[in-house]
């Protein structure tokens, strides 16, 4: 993922990429969310034939979770911000469609920390993304309880890519954050 | 016409297709018949834009990088150093420069037809969009990917909607029928393709539309019967939208959609 040419600073900015949070989800970062595709560092002697960043310039590519994500012009904002703080002065973030996102991309620590928050993480690809109608309900997990005995309320939750679900048991709604 | 121009048109049509249809949708933020579906068909509006901006991103591209003509009343790259913009396309362009399906400017009329609208248009643009990602135009397929995964979920949101409304009770039964008699006749167009649609089919780019309908008419067979509902037979089927032949509705969406950039131009808030 991440184009090496100058190994230091790239892990010192991914570092920093790992301070920018989800606006709409704030306990994930960019990193855990995998929206992060490639940090790129301009070289002043650089011999590469791809084209790379200016000199002193850093690129930094992402990706959408959903086309009409509110979030992602934030995110751009922040990823500057971020990096004008800690001295890289020219920062251009790059916005990439293919290949496109999915939850797969998102980090364990990213859904541990889904779940800790109260939003239960995706489930495995494969379990979903069925076309057909009423189609058999993914067993999600409660975020709360544990227990696997919960039903979908509604397709769409509080973001595009949250599902709301309710618990059986503890008897608490929950958002679902959608295998995509 | 040449191959570029025929690219814009198409790039257009897909934009202003999810523009008008999203446009209508957010019409029922705040009036869903009830919150998860107000926010259901919020969220849809939100992915039919946001594939729009993608879309209107590309096509001005297109244009500034080709020096093409940029559409009516937006003063393009060869008159103007300044370059065509996402906005402008979707902002000041006029009726007659839109090219979206006449199906997705109908209005809302009451919760049936919007789901039916939604299902109809969902159901052809799923097939669309999974044949687009194949296609020679590396951008095109990127959105298309992208906007497909989408699709699948209003695709599915639509179908339980239009089977819960036509297998339920007496009134939704009849409100579904009624609104299949004011859409009908706007579905043809779906699969009607304009030259645009010949030359970038022809180019490899988008799929043959003919090729899809079959695909199209299983689908709604499929969810119909479920839904108890009878395939119409055929019927005359109007077109025009794609080439800029618009009915009334169009006008008042523009009216309420444009008039910010038009009273205030370049204002940003």
């Amino acid at each position: 993922m991440v184009r090496t040419n100058d190994d230091t600073t790239v892990a010192a900015i991914r570092q920093w990429l790992g301070e920018v949070n989800d606006p709409e989800v704030p306990v994930l970062s960019i990193l855990d969310l995998g929206i992060v595709r490639d940090i790129r560092v301009g070289q002043p002697d650089s011999s590469q034939s791809t084209p790379v960043p200016h000199p002193g310039q850093v690129e930094i590519v992402i990706t959408p979770t959903y086309s009409g994500c509110p979030a992602m012009d934030m995110i751009r904002m922040q990823i500057v911000a971020a990096l004008n703080q800690h001295g890289y002065e020219r920062v251009k973030v790059t916005t990439v469609l293919s290949p496109a996102w999915t939850t797969e991309w998102m980090s364990q620590e990213g859904k541990d920390k889904l779940r800790a928050y109260g939003i239960a993480p995706p489930n495995p690809l494969q379990q979903v993304c069925q076309i057909r109608p009423f189609h058999r309900e993914e067993a999600v997990q409660c975020p709360r309880c544990g227990s696997y005995h919960t039903s979908l309320i509604s397709e769409f939750g509080s973001t595009a890519c949250k599902a709301l679900y309710k618990c059986a048991d503890c008897k608490e709604p929950f958002d679902y954050f959608k295998c995509h | 016409m040449t191959h570029s121009t025929a690219l814009i048109q198409y790039t257009l049509h897909l934009a202003d297709d999810s523009l008008i249809l999203g446009h209508r949708n957010s019409e029922w933020t705040g009036h869903g018949p009830i919150l998860e579906q107000d926010i259901a068909l919020s969220n849809i509006a939100l992915d039919l834009i946001g594939q729009a901006r993608n879309f209107y991103q590309y096509a001005a591209e297109l244009i500034n990088a080709g020096r093409q003509p940029a559409p009516r009343n937006i003063p393009g790259p060869a008159v103007n150093p300044s370059p065509v913009t996402e906005d402008q396309l979707a902002y000041l362009r006029d009726g007659w420069d839109f090219k979206n399906c006449l199906l997705v400017e109908q209005t809302n009329g009451d919760w049936a037809k919007t789901i039916l609208r939604q299902f109809f248009f969902s159901a052809y643009q799923t097939t669309l969009y999974e044949r687009l990602t194949q296609g020679r135009d590396k951008t095109l397929a990127a959105i298309a990917a992208k906007s497909h995964k989408e699709g699948i979920y209003h695709l599915r949101w639509s179908s339980e909607w239009v089977i819960r409304l036509g297998d339920g009770t007496e009134e939704s039964h009849t409100r579904m029928n009624n609104a299949l008699d004011e859409l009908w006749k706007f579905t043809g167009e779906l699969h009607t393709a304009t030259p645009y649609e010949v030359e970038t089919a022809t180019a490899g780019i988008g799929p043959g539309l003919s090729q899809l309908r079959p695909q199209w008419e299983e689908k709604v067979k499929e969810v119909f019967d479920e839904a108890g509902l009878s395939y119409p037979p055929a019927i005359w089927m109007q077109t025009g939208g794609k080439e800029g032949r618009h009915t009334e509705q169009l006008g008042y969406i523009l009216a309420e959609m444009q008039f910010l950039q038009r009273a205030y131009p370049g204002c940003e808030w």
